[in-house]
């Protein structure tokens, strides 16, 4: 993984900073800080995960929305290096998916149908707690620089500061009430998706493109915008009209 | 946070186990009734009771653990503030393990009043999937103090729980404490993603759409889950006088 320009990665933090202070929306700002952490360390994709209150694991936020990867995110409830990574709270890489079946047989061929060949995990960690994981793949084998790993752990460590934001980070309520919070907001986004593909009939990963893309032009937040397409249709017509053909 | 006690599966046992009462309401909300009362004994709590938001966003108690839970929950719809409001307005948990001190900033005018009828403690869970919000579920307690990990695991089972049943009372058929589909409310995207699909193909709301999923998956015997699949890659299609 090529060297990281320090001025690039001054961006990306000045970006994330101004994400929090600004109206804030979780979703929208995880999705951010995957897309920028896959950019950054030019792994093929970055997924987010974070534990729920019964210790199993749930995508919150991925760099692409390809149903594809979003299952090699899911399958990681049950085993992968997300797993691991959060069962033993520290950092975790494979550098070569094509000889880890045996680590992770339902994982890994996975993996590498989908092509990857590398995947590391950093923990979201919260004091003694590791609360998730930030998962990178990418599709050569090989390990990461130290520096870059060095940089993936400091976005995962904002991924927690933003999760818990600006309030009391020492209460487990707290903590239990974002993650909640942020849990559903993320299913939003998956009934947003559907409802935007029966619409459209489109597929799921061109209904959350139709979605990011009116976000983006009318400079919106992800979670507000999905909410509203299954809530209040009518306010975001644009969006749930029809198109002509 | 690794906690894996307080399932869906662990709540559903202890539903199932608590006794009947006479008065218990002959309708679909006859177990909620039962659900508050496990509850109540499993986390412990002096009270647990289940409300919902009507259409026009009025607030109704539709289930509780007792009569005087009942009294307690409803204190919030004359004084207009609570933490079941709280809940539902944020669409996330209210965990309030001292009373005495959101009476003093949060809720001046329920805060006292609930102290009043012996409440130190107060959790408010949303019920809710997504987008469909139904209700809220409160956890009284008589103390002060922070819910265990694994009460706090279990009360979220609860609320889950309650959910499925809301969402099944529309359809009723077996109301009371039914088994399982399987784990989906938890998982899988693609439930969602079918959710919002049939919102659309039938023009209903997003709560009606999981109960007509749910409705459907019981009536064919399938697990919910592989009915949002087919419905997904669009071999299934509800449309709209299907059931």
């Amino acid at each position: 993984m090529a060297d990281i320009q320090a001025e690039r990665l001054a961006e990306v933090f000045v970006e994330l900073a101004d994400t929090l202070v600004d109206e804030f929306d979780l979703i929208e700002f995880l999705q951010i800080l995957t897309i920028r952490t896959s950019d950054l360390i030019e792994a093929r994709a970055a997924g987010l995960l974070l534990a729920d209150n019964h210790g199993r694991l749930r995508l919150m936020a991925a760099s692409d929305e390809r149903a594809e990867l979003l299952e090699l995110f899911q399958v990681q409830s049950l085993e992968g290096p997300c797993q691991d990574c959060y069962r033993e709270g520290v950092a975790v890489s494979t550098t070569d998916l094509s000889t880890a079946a045996d680590r992770w047989p339902r994982f890994a061929p996975r993996a590498v149908a989908a092509g990857y060949r590398s995947v590391h995990a950093f923990p979201l960690r919260l004091r003694k707690d590791v609360i998730g994981a930030l998962n990178l793949f990418g599709t050569e084998p090989g390990p990461m620089e130290p520096a870059g790993a060095r940089i993936v752990q400091a976005l995962a460590d904002v991924a927690t500061i933003g999760l818990l934001q600006e309030r009391t980070i020492h209460r487990g309520d707290v903590l239990t009430e974002q993650l909640q919070a942020a849990l559903n907001s993320r299913i939003e986004v998956e009934q947003a998706k559907g409802a935007l593909s029966q619409i459209h009939n489109c597929n799921t990963d061109e209904a959350f493109e139709l979605l990011r893309g009116y976000c983006r032009r009318n400079h919106l937040k992800l979670g507000d915008v999905a909410r509203a397409v299954t809530s209040d249709p009518a306010s975001v017509a644009e969006l749930t009209t029809r198109r002509q053909a | 946070m690794t906690v894996s006690s307080g399932s869906a599966d662990d709540v559903l046992a202890l539903i199932a186990d608590e006794p009947r009462l006479p008065g218990d309401q002959q309708n679909a909300f006859g177990g909620l009734e039962r659900l508050c009362r496990a509850a109540a004994r499993a986390l412990p709590a002096m009270g647990v009771g289940v409300i919902v938001m009507s259409k026009r966003g009025e607030p109704a108690t539709v289930a509780s653990s007792g009569p005087e839970c009942e009294a307690i929950q409803e204190l919030q719809f004359t004084l207009g503030e609570g933490p079941c409001l709280d809940a539902y307005a944020l669409r996330r948990p209210v965990l309030t393990p001292d009373l005495a001190k959101a009476a003093r900033t949060r809720w001046l005018g329920y805060g006292p009043a609930a102290q009043d009828r012996g409440v130190e403690a107060v959790f408010a869970f949303p019920l809710q999937v997504g987008a469909a919000q139904l209700g809220a579920m409160d956890v009284y307690r008589d103390r002060p103090g922070a819910l265990s990990l694994r009460s706090l695991s279990r009360a979220l089972s609860f609320a889950d729980v309650s959910v499925r049943s809301l969402l099944d009372s529309h359809h009723p058929g077996e109301t009371d404490c039914l088994p399982d589909l399987d784990d989906v409310l938890e998982s899988h995207f693609e439930l969602y993603q079918a959710q919002g699909m049939v919102m659309v193909q039938l023009g209903v709301d997003l709560g009606e759409a999981m109960s007509r999923l749910r409705a459907y998956a019981y009536a064919q015997d399938r697990q919910l889950s592989d009915v949002a699949v087919d419905i997904v890659s669009r071999k299934l299609v509800f449309e709209p006088d299907h059931l």
